[in-house]
């Protein structure tokens, strides 16, 4: 019944979709690990990027590709000063009260874009949206495979980043090690703000990827989020390489749960893996074990 | 070189420091000797910024650097090695190395990297291992080496010989000794009264947050309240 022809793509479509859900996964990730809270304004972050595209593109012309220049920047700049100047100051310290913080700032930001830009459904047009290349066995959405491509290339530079600078050996240091970190000298404030802020920078660079086949709405960053918690802790709370895997394993899980359940029911595959990796390994595929 | 007046300090309604008044010169070992609980710790993380002082005034190399934070008291070449290490234990030994130079010493990284390992030869053995996978002993040349690679021109060392083996207790002393000869002067905070006051210039004996005790060490290891108090003789 089930052949070759219908498998194979949908594993390759479930790959395509599981590299965005990655990277704003490895965003949650950086900023779990540091922190060590849930951030629960990710979504809410997206979906302020996802309008970033958009009105770039109707406003000014600007391709969504081109805007990742614009956006990245803009995004960590916005998410180091959000966790300077709001998160920092309203937690006292207390990593419960960052996480009551970050879901307050997703409220306010959600409902000041529904506020603004009302609840439509908008899309941009771009002139390669539906483009496909035929690779024999498939035919593939060039935009799709370009985020799938642009994705990798921006977790490398994130690897790179984390190991090979010194920023990233001290916000790794900082991640486990707060007084250690104070005590060679490093501005811990400053590296709670920069993991903010390039978590916020990877949400950026994932709208930018999405928009060209997907829509935005001001509720659009939850269903993004949902997936994204599961694909962090499915991967281990904190792990890059967990949220790579885990990003890609859940886009395809999706896919097939899609192909055999049916669309309306295929997110049940997604909780029904997560369930069982957490019964077998509960720190997650990569997590440290405790 | 560093000069402590009037210092108190505490943790929110509590002061645990009551008057503290300290200096050191260039060159100088010099320790501060108390059991535990007595503030050692607490004087140490006010001097480094971890903490803010309630009142009172640190001065080091003539500027004063009361509460300001932690890394620009780094910059200006104040260092301290914890209590307890606090090594990166995610971090490769070489990793933590480096990291010792985040903030003050980076243009020479590489020769003070290379100085610490002819330090601390096992530290070159186990560059590549994550810092906690290393034996108690091993961390603490670690969080030694890491103090160094700073350059350090006062480098206040907490608790060093705890949890060690007496040999290597008598290992890390002898190395505190070499690093002075270094060049570095060193706050030596310890338990360990005999030994420390073996290497010591001078001393500070700490109780209840206050300094009932000072002098050379020689006049110290004569003096028969300390005796009493600390050698049980």
């Amino acid at each position: 019944m089930l052949e070759f022809t219908i498998l194979v793509p949908a594993v390759i479509n479930g790959l395509l979709t599981g590299s965005i859900y990655a990277l704003i996964a490895l965003g949650l990730t950086l900023i779990y690990g540091v922190l060590h809270i849930i951030n629960f304004a990710h979504g809410a972050l997206l979906m302020l990027s996802l309008f970033g595209v958009y009105f770039l593109h109707s406003l000014a012309g600007i391709d969504p590709y081109v805007a990742l220049l614009i956006l990245v920047p803009a995004m960590f700049a916005l998410g180091y000063g959000l966790q300077r100047t709001v998160i920092a100051h309203a937690s006292h310290g207390k990593d419960e009260n960052v996480l009551l913080v970050t879901l307050g700032i997703a409220l306010i930001i959600e409902n000041l874009a529904l506020f603004f830009w009302r609840s439509d459904t908008r899309t941009i047009d771009v002139p390669y949206a539906f483009d496909v290349i035929d690779v024999g066995f498939a035919f593939l959405s060039v935009p799709r495979v370009a985020a799938f491509g642009a994705a990798f290339v921006v977790a490398g530079l994130l690897w790179v980043l984390m190991t090979r600078s010194d920023l990233g050996r001290a916000i790794r240091a900082v991640a486990k090690e707060r007084h250690g970190a104070r005590v060679v000298g490093i501005d811990v404030d400053h590296i709670f703000a920069m993991s903010y802020g390039i978590g916020t920078a990877c949400v950026a660079a994932a709208a930018c990827l999405l928009l060209p086949t997907f829509y935005v709405t001001p509720q659009v960053g939850n269903a993004f989020v949902l997936i994204a918690f599961t694909v962090v802790v499915l991967g281990g709370m904190g792990s890059f390489t967990g949220a790579l895997v885990g990003g890609l394993l859940i886009g395809v899980v999706e896919s097939l749960g899609g192909l055999f359940l049916g669309e309306t029911l295929g997110q049940i595959g997604i909780f029904l893996v997560f369930i069982a990796v957490l019964l077998f390994r509960p720190t997650g595929l990569f997590g440290d074990r405790a | 070189m560093l000069e402590v007046s009037g210092l108190r300090a505490g943790y929110g309604e509590v002061e645990v420091l009551r008057e503290v008044d300290m200096d050191l010169g260039g060159g100088e070992i010099v320790a501060v000797l108390g059991s535990n609980g007595v503030g050692k710790t607490t004087l140490n993380n006010n001097l480094c910024g971890i903490y803010r002082p309630f009142a009172g005034s640190v001065r080091f190399a003539g500027e004063k650097i009361t509460g300001r934070p932690a890394h620009k008291i780094v910059a200006a070449g104040l260092v301290q090695v914890p209590e307890g290490r606090r090594i990166f234990p995610n971090l490769t030994v070489h990793e933590n190395l480096e990291l010792g130079s985040y903030r003050r010493g980076r243009a020479n990284r590489d020769s003070t990297l290379e100085r610490v390992f002819t330090t601390f030869p096992r530290l070159r053995e186990r560059m590549t291992q994550r810092a906690g996978t290393l034996s108690g002993g091993e961390q603490q040349m670690l969080a030694i080496g890491r103090g160094l690679m700073a350059e350090p021109v006062l480098l206040i060392l907490d608790e060093p010989s705890l949890g060690l083996s007496p040999l290597l207790v008598e290992e890390m002393f002898a190395l505190i000794g070499e690093i002075s000869r270094q060049g570095i002067a060193i706050l030596l905070v310890e338990q360990n009264v005999v030994q420390s006051l073996e290497i010591a210039h001078r001393a500070y004996i700490l109780e209840q947050g206050r300094i009932v005790l000072s002098g050379t060490a020689g006049e110290l290891l004569q003096n028969s309240d300390l005796k009493r108090a600390y050698l049980g003789i």
